[in-house]
């Protein structure tokens, strides 16, 4: 196949096709989706969403002892949820090659927090490759599967947002088709209980040093010489960073594994330089062995923690440029809000109204916290919604009352589900708002469990989310309409009053789903209008105020009547049907 | 190196956008790449997107200030990025106004005159009515064609080059209207002088 641009999730996607793996299995997350979206589309590849990344790492690890490579996807906050499989995946080691890829987020651009995985690599004493573009994506994630096979291990792939989600040039080759392995019975291996880990962790001791011969010798690291006045230690985007800001004036040590990283010729690359620098995004993981084994370095004393880095910021600590002025205008900044038409915003606006104290979650609900819905109090990752409502009435029962958790479909099956089994069998009360969209929405659409299709759109089972509430033992469980605003609030003070676990499902789908009509936009007419901007307190971005009255931005309305509903004065009709 | 900075709102297609852009500078034989945005900001955020092309591109920002044309789909993301160009470098704005929940909720006001302060500012300036046309094309989603189709007056190349890059780049279905969308926004530049 001839050159092309890839996005580095897609050349991933690639890379894996080419080594022959035949089974994926992911959870969706920003900025690692499109990797499992793009494998799905090669037919060689059995592709699946799992309900979380646990289950996904679980199944791959399946795959991979049944003989075939595998591979799971996630973002950093998803190997959290991951780490237990990976841990001890670690120890059992692989029988066809297993991949695991983690993005970081580096800059927060759509996570709840900024997290290193490459300490994950270290504390579970896995080989991680790290590429810097999308080239490397597809070469990377071809070789780590010889990689995992040849060193009886797990591998993980380090992935950055601008890493994953940039273009660069390709050059695809065809796959290698892989027989599967014959499948070997062989409890010591595969069964960790304590006396087959005990063996199995001297096994891993034994690999990293044989790893760390592979980091020392393999083409994953490699030396451009320039100017030897300033030597450069990076990895992946900040290779590329720093490439971008020195140019020729510095050496450069490109790290494509870190972990383990290379001893011997760290020490003859510092060496061959006057000044060493390590320059890496978030923690000073390279910075630290570089120290361990005693070389003089320079990086988290110039270098921040925080956020990603640009060419200029490397420039002015490294070559003493001026670093450039900040803008200085004041302009409005642009949050991200709920698209117009949202079937979220009703609900959060009964939330806000109602005063509730509010659980959130992670998925595009969250944005009911940014003002004027400012609807929610407490979020913290994937399925805390539920969990954590139940440890704040527990201490505060005066509350129980007024506090509700909210919490995606997806976000239900990925961990809410426990939450709500919790909640039950420790007879809490509260009430959870399962936000039932019909789609995985805020990572681009993927399909769930209660969607009724797979990840390739073939027809599957549709979890019935009600009877799955009921199932663990949920006694009130109902279903509405987030925009019948009067019904839902009238539900919540039924619910709410009840001394027991209660579920609402508030049920409507994402407006941007194909088979969603957009209705008549709709409009304010003028005389009617007395300018009491009730319709404003939605947040909805095509209401806009001109003067005294409010109009309406036909060309963001989808006609979803919300603001009609709440419009005292009977001004807002869909447009042509305006009083005189 | 050809630095090009594409801004808008969630949902006005920069992504697109920057992937045409991207095709047209890999079939002329350029190294090249293109940053994406996704996941939170397209949720009516501010979304901005880089495409860089020369012998060799290291990194996919555009360091600051070294911006030679900037692409804004609506007027208060050209006035927050246009500090990015370079000295002598161009703007082809979009007269589209989206207003940001900051100013619906009247917490802040939208700038006024912003196409008088882009232009005031030394750079070449061109304001092309991009979501008009392509209202008069009845599909507002093309508007990000037409304002590339303008851009490309400036970025250069054959007008096959450009065709080509949108078979790359759009969907089949899709192909016509954007060509259409980009045919009118070259014209759009071309009237503009």
């Amino acid at each position: 196949m001839a050159e092309t641009m890839m996005l580095g999730n897609q050349a991933v996607a690639r890379g894996l096709w080419e080594a022959g793996c035949r089974f994926v299995s992911s959870y969706p997350g920003t900025p690692s989706t499109e990797i499992t979206e793009y494998v799905s589309e090669y037919p060689e590849v059995y592709a699946e969403w799992a309900p979380n990344e646990k289950v996904a790492v679980e199944a791959a690890v399946g795959a991979s002892v049944a003989g075939a490579r595998a591979f799971s996807g996630m973002k950093h906050v998803g190997l959290n949820v991951a780490a237990d499989p990976i841990f001890t995946a670690a120890y059992t080691g692989v029988s066809a090659g297993l991949v695991v890829a983690v993005a970081d987020d580096q800059g927060m651009h759509s996570s709840q927090n900024e997290q290193d995985s490459r300490h994950y690599a270290r504390a579970a004493k896995l080989p991680m490759l790290e590429p810097s573009d999308s080239a490397e994506c597809l070469d990377f994630a071809r070789r780590a599967f010889d990689l995992s096979e040849a060193h009886d291990t797990p591998v993980l792939l380090r992935l950055s947002t601008r890493v994953s989600h940039s273009q660069s040039r390709v050059t695809p080759s065809e796959r290698q088709e892989r027989e599967r392995r014959p499948y070997q019975k062989d409890a010591g291996k595969y069964v960790m209980v304590p006396a087959a880990a005990r063996v199995r962790h001297a096994a891993v001791e034994t690999r990293l040093t044989a790893l760390t011969e592979v980091a020392e010798t393999s083409a994953f690291n490699t030396v451009e010489r320039h100017d030897k006045r300033i030597g450069v230690v990076a990895a992946g985007i900040a290779y590329q960073t720093a490439r971008e800001a020195l140019g020729e004036k510095a050496s450069y040590f490109k790290l494509g594994m870190i972990w383990p990283l290379p001893e011997a010729s760290l020490r003859a690359f510092a060496a061959e330089v006057d000044t060493l620098f390590v320059i890496e995004e978030l923690d000073d993981f390279i910075e630290t062995h570089c120290r361990k084994l005693g070389l003089a370095v320079q990086g988290k004393a110039l270098f921040s923690p925080l956020g990603e880095y640009t060419a200029e910021q490397v420039r002015a600590v490294i070559l003493g440029t001026e670093a450039p002025a900040q803008t200085p205008a004041a302009i409005p900044g642009r949050p991200p809000v709920l698209c117009p038409g949202c079937p979220h915003r009703g609900l959060f606006h009964v939330l806000h109204k109602m005063k509730l104290t509010v659980t959130g979650d992670i998925g595009c609900y969250t944005l009911g916290a940014s003002p004027p819905l400012s609807a929610i109090d407490l979020c913290i990752c994937m399925g805390a919604s539920v969990s954590s409502l139940h440890g704040f009435v527990q201490v505060r029962p005066e509350m129980a009352g007024q506090t509700v958790a909210v919490i995606g479909d997806s976000t239900f099956f990925h961990s809410g589900i426990t939450g709500l089994i919790n909640m039950v069998y420790n007879k809490s009360h509260g009430t959870v708002l399962i936000l039932d969209n019909a789609i995985t929405g805020m990572t681009g659409h993927q399909q769930n469990p209660a969607t009724g299709l797979t990840l390739q759109g073939v027809p599957t089972h549709k979890l019935d989310i009600e009877a799955l509430c009921r199932a663990v033992g949920v006694g009130r469980v109902r279903v509405l309409d987030p925009h019948d605003l009067a019904e839902m609030e009238a539900a919540l003070r039924e619910e709410l009053a009840a001394p027991e676990p209660s579920v609402i499902v508030a049920r409507r789908p994402c407006v941007l789903l194909p088979y969603v009509k957009r209705e008549t936009p709709l409009a304010i007419d003028g005389p009617n209008c007395r300018g009491c901007r009730a319709c404003m307190n939605i947040g909805c971005p095509a209401i806009r105020t001109d003067g005294r009255v409010m109009t309406i931005d036909r060309s963001l309305c989808v006609g979803c009547g919300l603001c009609a509903r709440l419009c005292r004065f009977g001004a807002i009709h869909p447009e042509g049907e305006q009083k005189a | 190196m050809k630095n090009l900075l594409i801004a808008g709102v969630g949902g006005q297609g920069s992504l697109l956008a920057s992937r045409i852009l991207g095709a047209v500078y890999l079939s002329v034989g350029m190294d090249v790449k293109v940053s994406e945005v996704h996941g939170m900001s397209q949720r009516g955020g501010s979304v901005i997107t880089y495409v860089r092309a020369g012998d060799k591109v290291a990194s996919p920002l555009i360091p600051e200030g070294e911006t030679e044309l900037l692409i804004a789909l609506e007027q208060l993301e050209a006035l927050r990025w246009m500090s990015h160009v370079r000295p002598g470098g161009a703007v082809v704005m979009s007269t589209q106004i989206i207003l940001p929940m900051p100013v619906i909720t009247g917490q802040t006001a939208y700038p006024e005159n912003i196409a008088d302060a882009v232009c005031g500012c030394g750079l070449q300036t061109y304001v092309v009515q991009a979501h008009d046309i392509a209202v008069g094309l009845s599909d507002t989603r093309v508007s990000n064609v037409v304002l590339l189709g303008a851009a490309s007056r400036l970025v250069g190349f054959a007008p096959e080059v450009w065709d080509d890059a949108l078979r790359v780049a759009v969907k089949p279905r899709f192909l016509e209207i954007n060509r259409q969308a980009f045919a009118l926004g070259r014209a759009a530049l071309e009237a503009e002088g």
